[in-house]
């Protein structure tokens, strides 16, 4: 007689809602048109919304692995999910004036980020090679497309191409070292990976070269040098909204890769990777600090700033502690808060005709528009890693990470680096408090848009002055 | 007999065959993308040449998702490519340089 063994689907449970509603947000699209388009965003963010509470109700319950160990719930997919859903619901509430005005306001955007946000979180949970894969593909296919949504402008389809093809030979990177590390281990589950590892008896160089090809694949993710090119063209060339999108959850889904993959499978060969993570890291943080000095598109500025934090958040990773893992995932978690906020920022001083998306477009902000330029101002002193604000309690905690790991050379680099990189955050705070402004119009963003983004910058602040409870949660995660 | 390292090595310069061809290309978008599909093909056959000798079935089945991933991707790749040539009017690689700083 055959019997059926059923997995436990309700560990699931989110990505199993968010594919239906995401579906159904489908049809809609199909079948309602251009007039259904504000029926679908509200859809969007209601399945946000619940998918949020579903996961927040689920935090503290019994997780595990479950359909044969290719899926983990576990307290680090808990929090990162959740912060996915909260970031995305801010993303969706930002970009929607800024679609409006560009004729850009359709039914795909939606779909897209819903499937796209279903990519980011089977990433998060995935515990095997093949879930992994189709987390990363589902997540960057639809990135890809929603670059290339303003099939009108060229700089946009440039972009859509490049990220398309650097994103597409990351991927083949990655697929190649873990079809080698199947090779030696024989297994593509990441525990078992893990356990044959610790057992000992297998090649260490073969498996090394895989784990180069491995480090490769996760660096263009997370946009790392020397595989950070797509990023400033993408950022620049993709409509604020959609690059709004790329600058936040994904960073958090690309971190949690890294996690599962190094950590989670690969801990007992941390030698072999930290080498590795510190060329990476070091690269990034000066490469990102000084050449975002010489950019005057501030979209472009912050892609640079991108990739400067990009190599803090290595920094965490490569300590090989529990702390730094945890001070990482504090640094991803409150960048993509910050990055929502100053892109955000871009979003709200745009209009019909007008991208504010260069910095002399910020002169003089601070007799136009007080409030805003005040929200600014936190947002550039955070991401410079100034108290009290939060980006500096993430940069001392992966410093601190290293230094206790006696890598006291690379923390001295990475200091030195942010003081560089203050330079091009403070010339911003300049542009805006110091210099003449040469035009006089006002905000047309509505209302919530502008309650959510003053909230966003208090909550940097906020989190600033108490890290403590985010900071618990993020290494409860790793004890 | 066919020995694994054989088909390591054949995996091994298909792979390096498609990372040239994108970076030597100047000339053509398509050439790319067939150099990504090569890619993903290099994989593949390293994948099953694993999952055989360790007789292991897992391999041969991420080789099916594989290979549906790439169709998905190269249908995401030809339309983003007809949209760029709408707009530019060119496909080669030379000239996608609106984007620096």
């Amino acid at each position: 007689m055959m019997t059926f063994q059923v997995s436990n689907m309700s560990l699931a449970l989110p990505e199993m809602f968010m594919l239906a509603m995401a579906c159904i947000v489908l049809m809609v699209v199909a079948f309602l048109g251009k007039k259904g388009t504000d029926l679908v965003y509200r859809l969007s963010q209601l399945t946000l919304i619940i998918t949020a509470i579903i996961i927040y109700r689920s935090i503290g319950e019994i997780g595990g692995l479950t359909f044969d160990g290719t899926y983990i719930k576990d307290a680090f997919s808990d929090v990162l999910k959740l912060a996915i859903c909260l970031i995305n619901v801010v993303v969706l509430l930002y970009s929607t004036a800024y679609l409006k005005a560009r004729n850009l306001f359709k039914g795909e955007y939606y779909v897209l980020a819903l499937f796209s946000t279903l990519g980011m979180m089977v990433m998060v949970s995935a515990y095997h090679f093949l879930t992994l894969y189709l987390g990363l593909e589902l997540m960057s296919l639809c990135l890809y497309a929603m670059v290339a949504m303003h099939r009108d402008s060229s700089v946009a389809t440039e972009a859509a191409m490049k990220y398309f093809i650097l994103g597409a030979i990351a991927s083949g990177m990655l697929l190649y070292g873990m079809s080698i590390i199947y090779g030696v281990t024989g297994t593509l589950s990441i525990a078992s990976v893990a356990n044959v590892i610790q057992a000992g008896g297998i090649d260490n160089t073969v498996l090394s070269f895989g784990l180069v090809f491995l480090i490769i694949g996760i660096g263009f993710k997370l946009g790392a040098v020397p595989f950070h090119m797509w990023l400033p063209d993408v950022y620049h060339g993709a409509p604020t909204a959609v690059t709004l999108f790329i600058a936040t959850a994904p960073k958090i889904a690309a971190f949690a890769m890294a996690i599962r993959l190094l950590v989670d499978g690969l801990a007992d060969v941390h030698q072999y990777w930290q080498d590795m993570l510190i060329m990476l890291s070091i690269l990034s943080i000066i490469l990102g600090n000084i050449i975002a000095i010489a950019q005057t598109n501030l979209k472009r500025m912050l892609a640079y700033s991108t990739i400067s934090h990009v190599g803090f958040i290595l920094l965490g990773i490569l300590s090989g502690s529990a702390e730094g893992y945890a001070g990482s995932m504090f640094y991803a978690l409150t960048y993509a808060l910050m990055s929502l906020g100053a892109f955000g920022m871009i979003l709200l001083m745009s209009r019909q005709g007008f991208e504010a998306e260069n910095i002399e477009d910020y002169k003089g902000l601070s007799e136009r528009n007080p409030w805003y330029a005040l929200m600014m101002l936190i947002l550039m002193f955070s991401m410079a890693g100034i108290p009290p604000l939060v980006g500096f309690y993430a940069k001392l905690a992966v410093i601190k990470s290293i230094v206790d790991v006696d890598l006291l050379s690379v923390a001295i680099v990475a200091v030195l680096m942010s003081v560089i990189g203050a330079y091009y955050y403070l010339r911003m705070i300049k542009v805006m408090y110091f210099d003449q402004p040469t035009q006089q119009t006002d905000l047309q963003s509505p209302t919530e848009m502008r309650v959510v983004i003053s909230a966003n910058a208090l909550a940097v602040l906020a989190l600033g002055i108490f890290p403590g409870s985010l900071m618990a949660i993020c290494i409860s995660v790793f004890s | 007999m066919i020995a694994l390292s054989d088909f390591l090595i054949l995996g091994a310069l298909l792979f390096s065959l498609s990372v040239a061809g994108i970076f030597i290309n100047r000339k053509n978008i398509i050439i790319l993308l067939m150099c990504i599909e090569l890619m993903l093909l290099a994989v593949n056959l390293n994948f099953i040449a694993f999952s055989h000798y360790s007789g292991d079935i897992s391999g041969q089945i991420f080789v099916f998702f594989i290979l549906t991933v790439a169709a998905a991707e190269a249908a995401i790749g030809l339309a983003i490519l007809v949209v760029l040539f709408r707009n530019l009017h060119t496909i080669n690689v030379a000239e996608l340089n609106k984007l620096k700083g």
